[in-house]
Formats: structure tokens, sequence, C-alpha cells
């Protein structure tokens, strides 16, 4: 069967009232972005639902990429034919060649926007029913609740059918709740993080913290790689390196070891409130998830968020780890964030942190520091790519393995 | 010259070369290194891994490189033995295996093991109910070759793995060190195998490389300590030009693996008409689907084996007697012992090993220089 057509149902955008239009037309977009590469697809997104015309695209290709457009609830690969019954029928047969079993229970239900076709949904239901009765004497007619809903769709330029309903991503379009920041480490969590605040439309831009000579290249690639992951939920997102090894090494130097965590984890996020001011962000997500490691605790989280009055939303923070990996390996992103590159938490982790750092000593700690020169340094190297789904960091050289292999 | 040797080594393939030289000429850092050359080794290294894993349908973290057969056999029955010494001591082999195996089975006897040794028929072929009635409750482990290298025989693995589906806990291990791109693929993905020991040198990659395949959740003592490489199973820096050549010879073997077989299929049933019928000429390799397209084994009665070995040299084709391990050595060959074929008989037993490189003229040629040698030795041996 050569299917024409998706046919795309919004999730709880039918709900959003006024904004409707606005999700609508941003979902539009998101769609076309993430279907940029296949040039004859025709997008329409309309009031109720969406319609992806393939126009001789492959079909399989296309929907792996549809299956990750946060927003679509379900969508249904629809076969168009001529305005002629004959036609309709002979499609109905070819289908249920295909899916027909013993015992299988169908309705056929027919929807006709076109009202000038020559039967009306009650005479093209009982005329398909009556075929496809005939020619599959293993499957019955039930109308509630059947195996098989054979969806007939008159429209003024062809008659489409369609069977099968396949589960959407979910959430909502990628941008319609605003724009955020993700603290992205390279770790488990945070593009767990970054995917759930996808999911709920924040357009999101990454913010690694690297430190050469103290982290490698490899870490650096391996973070660029994780948002290449997130990249096709999205079409492509920004990722902002900031240098962070002279704060490192001042933080070293002069802060008592029990505090080096917790006064490192402040300058993140003054950069992190600096950059979402610059970019228009609105919240800063990461991905800590609650006492999982000492940096953590309830303490350690409310010593380090005394810096900023931005919001810190913690998309991980009540999830269990195990739960987090579950997430992770559907995302694909579990087996690079295990890859073992040093990143910028690990290398300057005390032995012992204290779990239950003190706001009133962070601040008298951080006095003797220029924190003000360091952040202004810190800004000035920063640097900022665009990452789509078809950037690859980490086995950039498969390519020229080709020819020894 | 006519190379009819190949289950004795085979040529490196000119395409095979390249990689190794190309590697390790641009890529010659070591994959454990930290730098961006070590990071492009390692990067090969697991790409090569991938493509192996692709080409034999398992998962990449199942491949395990060693230096060849006879490691990939020392290695799965020794680090089986003392992974498992805790849950039984004894052990179940064929007595045709190859001396990778056989010995390694004596080494471990020395240690205290038990190793039955099963029989074969008239064909070289283990019967899998011997293997059923072997089995005890302190059965640790059963290595079976996939296709014996002397006489071709192809070993029932699928029978012997239906037996084992009750015995969970054994060990299964295949020497397939012969049975590679020889159209027994098959047999080779039944899932209740759970080692495979491959050599590179057998399909035209290098001397001095191979791989096991080690099913996920099995697990042996390495024997190899070191630098904890291949996860820390099989240490030693990588031999990275050879895994490279190797996955690519791999590729190019199976990639055009039936035709191939076909053709040696018909090389080997032509050298095979023209002289089993013969009345000085025994046949110790069958023609069908039990034994393997690419090993002919034979005898021209009454004339020792190196001395037909020689006289085929001299007409520019090269032969073995049965295994090149054991033609040096003046020893009668392990399987046809096995086989009940009297000494007499089996001190003349020649191969003939085939690859996809050989032709049906080659055969030709062979016939001929065939007959010129047979009548010389009956004209010779005439009572």
């Amino acid at each position: 069967m050569q299917y024409t057509e998706i046919t795309v149902r919004y999730g709880e955008l039918s709900t959003k009232g006024k904004n409707r239009r606005s999700f609508i037309d941003r979902l539009g977009t998101n769609t076309r972005n993430a279907l940029a590469s296949f040039d004859k697809l025709e997008i329409k997104a309309h009031r109720d639902r969406m319609h992806i015309r393939l126009n001789g695209e492959d079909y399989h290709e296309v929907v792996k990429l549809v299956k990750k457009i946060f927003g679509i609830q379900n969508f249904s690969p629809a076969i168009k034919v001529g305005r002629d019954v004959e036609e309709v029928k002979r499609t109905a047969i070819e289908i249920f060649n295909e899916i027909a079993t013993d015992g299988m229970t169908f309705k056929i239900n027919t929807r006709r926007s076109d009202h000038n076709f020559e039967y009306d949904t009650n005479q093209l239901n009982d005329i398909l029913g009556g075929t496809i009765l005939d020619n599959f004497p293993q499957v019955k007619v039930q109308m509630k609740q059947p195996d098989i809903t054979l969806r007939v769709e008159v429209r003024s330029d062809g008659i489409y059918l369609s069977y099968e309903q396949i589960p959407g991503a979910g959430g909502l379009p990628v941008g319609t709740a605003g724009k955020g920041l993700l603290m992205l480490s390279g770790g488990i969590d945070s593009p767990v993080a970054g995917y759930l605040a996808l999911k709920r439309g924040v357009d999101l831009e990454m913010v690694h913290f690297y430190s050469p000579p103290y982290t490698s290249e490899q870490a650096l690639n391996k973070a660029k790689e994780l948002t290449a992951k997130l990249a096709p939920y999205v079409g492509k997102i920004r990722f902002i390196q900031v240098p962070f090894a002279e704060i490192q090494e001042t933080v070293k130097k002069d802060v008592p070891a029990g505090y080096l965590m917790t006064i490192q984890r402040r300058f993140m996020l003054r950069l992190c409130e600096k950059i979402a001011e610059q970019r228009h962000a609105l919240a800063i997500f990461n991905g800590e998830s609650l006492g999982q490691v000492a940096s953590q605790t309830m303490e350690s989280m409310a010593a380090i968020n005394d810096v900023t009055s931005m919001p810190i939303l913690r998309p991980v923070v009540s999830m269990d780890k195990n739960d987090i990996i579950k997430v992770a390996e559907e995302i694909d992103t579990f087996n690079l964030s295990i890859k073992p590159y040093e990143d910028c938490c690990t290398v300057f982790a005390p032995t012992a942190p204290k779990t239950k750092p003190r706001i009133d000593r962070s601040r008298e700690y951080e006095s003797k520091l220029d924190v003000d020169g360091l952040i202004e340094r810190s800004l000035a190297g920063i640097k900022i790519t665009e990452i789509t789904s078809a950037d690859h960091f980490l086995n950039a050289q498969e390519e020229s393995f080709a020819e020894l292999l | 010259m006519i190379y009819f040797d190949n289950s004795a080594t085979t040529k490196v393939a000119p395409q095979v070369l390249e990689t190794y030289r190309t590697v390790s000429d641009k890529i010659w850092g070591n994959p454990s290194s930290l730098h961006a050359l070590g990071e492009t080794a390692d990067n090969l290294l697991e790409q090569s891994r991938r493509q192996i894993a692709q080409l034999l349908g398992c998962q990449p973290h199942e491949i395990f490189f060693t230096s060849g057969g006879t490691e990939g056999d020392n290695w799965v029955i020794k680090g089986t033995a003392f992974a498992k010494r805790e849950f039984g001591k004894h052990i179940i082999t064929s007595s045709i295996e190859h001396p990778a195996v056989l010995n390694s089975m004596a080494q471990l006897e020395k240690l205290g093991f038990d190793v039955t040794y099963l029989p074969v028929d008239q064909n070289g072929r283990v019967q899998a109910k011997d293997v059923k009635e072997a089995l005890r409750p302190d059965t640790i482990l059963v290595s079976v070759m996939a296709i014996n290298n002397e006489v071709g025989s192809i070993q029932p693995l699928a029978e012997i793995g239906e037996i084992l589906r009750s015995h969970p806990n054994v060990h299964f291990h295949v020497d397939a060190v012969q049975g590679i791109g020889k159209g027994i693929g098959e047999l080779l993905k039944n899932e209740r195998i759970d080692f495979l020991t491959f050599s590179g040198h057998k399909f035209h990659a290098p001397r001095g490389i191979g791989f096991i395949y080690k099913k996920t959740g099995r697990m042996i003592e390495p024997l190899m300590a070191g630098g904890g490489q291949e996860k820390n199973q099989r240490s030693g820096t990588e031999n990275l030009p050879a895994i490279a050549g190797m996955a690519k010879a791999l590729r190019l073997l199976l990639e055009n693996e039936t035709e191939n077989v076909q053709k040696e299929r018909a090389i080997k049933q032509k050298i095979y008409d023209h002289v089993a019928n013969l009345e000085n000429v025994t046949v110790f390799s069958t023609v069908d689907e039990f034994s393997s397209p690419h090993i002919l084994c034979f005898t021209i009665d009454g004339v020792r084996g190196e001395t037909i070995v020689h006289a085929f040299e001299q007409e520019d084709i090269y032969i073995s007697t049965t295994s090149a391990c054991s033609s040096k050595k003046g020893t009668v060959s392990g399987t046809l012992n096995a086989m009940h074929v009297p000494e007499k008989i089996a001190t003349s037993a020649v191969r003939v090993s085939l690859d996809e490189n050989n032709t049906l003229a080659e055969a030709t040629t062979f016939n001929q220089a065939f007959d010129k040698i047979y009548a010389r030795f009956e004209e010779v041996f005439a009572k």
C-alpha cells in the first residue's frame, strides 16, 4: 500500500482557547522545520488537523520524524484515491487484504467535507461495509469498539482512506511556552530535563560550561552530540559554551574545600542569569534531582539558588534515577551520557562536599573574590553555535572510515 | 601456481592490505590514549567492531578481539573452566577438534577437570545423541567445532543446541574458524550457541588477529591480565590495523557468500568426480549438505601424504597433508584416527582446501596433474 498523506491530530491544543491559532501556527512551523529535508512535502495546518501530503516522499522516513514533534496527539497515514466509488472499494479491499484476521471486527466511518459527492455518508458506509463483508467472510461488523475503524473522508480533491492511529509525541509545540536555558552537563539527567522541558513547549538553548585543560575536547563534543539528540524535537538548538576554567581555579584557590561545589554552582547560576537576560530567556532549567548527590540536597539548592531570583525549573527533581534512565534510553541519550569524559563538574569536585552548605557562609567566602570580574571575563569568552540533528561531533570520522572498512 | 591450501591460511586480500597499511600509517595512535589521535583510533576500533557485529547479526559488545583462533579456543575453554569450576569440572568435546581445543582440554585434565571426548561416525560427524548421553549435572562446557579442518565435515550444531536448550547453564562453544563464509551462517546463528571462535587469516585478513563472539550475559575468566582493554576481558594494546583489515575482509567474504559457496562446491565436485571412483583412491569427505564446500580429503593408497604433496608441488599446485599444524610432525591425522581409518591408509591422506578465488579451470589443471601423479605411483608401487 502506498500512503499518500499523513493526517495529524492535535493534542492539548484543542483546549487552548484564544491561543489556539498561534499554537497551530507554531506547530506548523515546527513541523516544516523538522521535515525540511523532504522537498516534496506539502504541509497544511488547519484548525482541527494538519495534513502532510507526501507527494512521493518515503512514508517511513517522514514518520520517524513526525513521531518526535511535540504537540501531536496522534496521526494516521492515509491513501488518496479519485472521487470514484469503485476505486474506493478496490482500495478498501487492498487494505483488508493486509490486515484482515479471523474474527476481526470493523466499522466504516465516513465523513464528507464535500457534500457534492454522489453518495452521502450512510450510503458510503453501507456500500463499503458490504464490499468488505462480501470479500472477507472472516471479519464482522461491530459499531462499538471495533478492532479496526476504516476512516473514509470525502474531500473536494479526492477521497482519503485510513485505518491506523499512531500515537504522536504528545506535549505542546516547542516555542509556545517561551524561551528557557538548559544547563547541560553531559550527564544522564540534564538531557532528560531538556527533553521534558521541550515537551512542555519550551524553546531551549543549551548552556555548557567547559574548562580546558581540565576538561577535554571530547567532553565538549559529547555535550554537543547530546544537543544533536534533542534537536529533532525542535529542528535546531543553539549551543552556548561558557568558559569556566578561571572561575574554577580561583574558587579552588580561595574557597574552603567543603564549599567548592556550592560556590562553583553559584557562579554557574549567575552566568546563566546574565545569559538569559541577553537572550531573552525567562527561566533556567537543569537536571537536578533531589538528594541524588551532595550538591542536590535541599540545603544545597537553597544556597545555590540564593544568587538569582530567576525561576530555576527542575523537570526531573522528583524522579528516581531508574526512571530518569528509562527516559534517557527512550530518547537515545543514555549511551552517550555514560561515555567517560571528564566534565566540568567532576574535575573540581571536592572529596567531601558539604551536604548542608549555609547561605551566609557561601556569601562570606565569595566576598573575597572578584565576582564581577570573573563573570565578565567568562561572558566575554562565550561561543554560540547552532546544532541540528544532522550534526555529529563524536563520530565525525565515520564517513572517512568507510573506505577503510 | 594453484593454491589449494586455504584451510592452512589464505592470502591477504589487496584491499585488506591497503587498509592495514593506511591504518598503520595514519591512525597509529593507541585507542586508549586520551588525545585526538587515540580518539580517532578508538572510533575506528569501535566502528570495526560494529561492522563485524552487524555482519554476524549480533551486538557490538558481544565481539572481543583476540590474536586468532588458537587464543580464542584457549580463552573460551579455560576461561569457562576457571569461571565455572565451582559448579562442576566436566567438559564435553569431540575427538576431532583442532589441537587448540584438544590441548587446552589436556591442560585442564592435568588441573583435575574431567573431559569426555565424543566419537564420530565414518564421515567425521559427531552424533548429537552422544552429547545428550555424555551430559552430567557437573558439565560446564560443550565445545564442538563447526566444520572439521581436516575432512570438512559439518557438525550437527542445531541438534546439539536443541539438546542443550534444557541445560541452560552449560556453555556451548563452537570453533568456527573453518566455518565462516562457507554457507552455514544460519547454523552459526543458532541461539543456543554461547561462544564462537574466529580467525582472521582464514578469510584474507592478516595473521595474528581474530575474535570471539561471547553471548550477552555469559561469563568467562580473562586469560590476558593487563591494561584492561576489551572491557577488561582481554588486555593488550589493540592490533588496530589488523582489526580494521579483518572487519573489511569479513565484509568482502560475506558479501558474496552464496555465490562463492556455489563456486567452491562446483570445484570440489569436479575433483571429487574425477578421483572418487579410482581403485587406489579413498575419499574421506562427502559431497553433500553435511560437508563443507571447501575441503576435500583423500588418499592415493600406499603413497605417503608428504610424497603426494611434493608431487603436486612439482606441478606447481599447493595442497597439504591433513592439516598444516600436524603436517610437519608426521603424526597421523587425529580426525582420521577418530573416524577409525586404519593408520596405513591415514598416512596417505592429503587435503585440498579451496577459497572463492579458485576457479573451475584450476580444477581441470589439478585433475590433469592428478592423472599424471596417479599413473606414476601406480607404476612405482605396482605389486
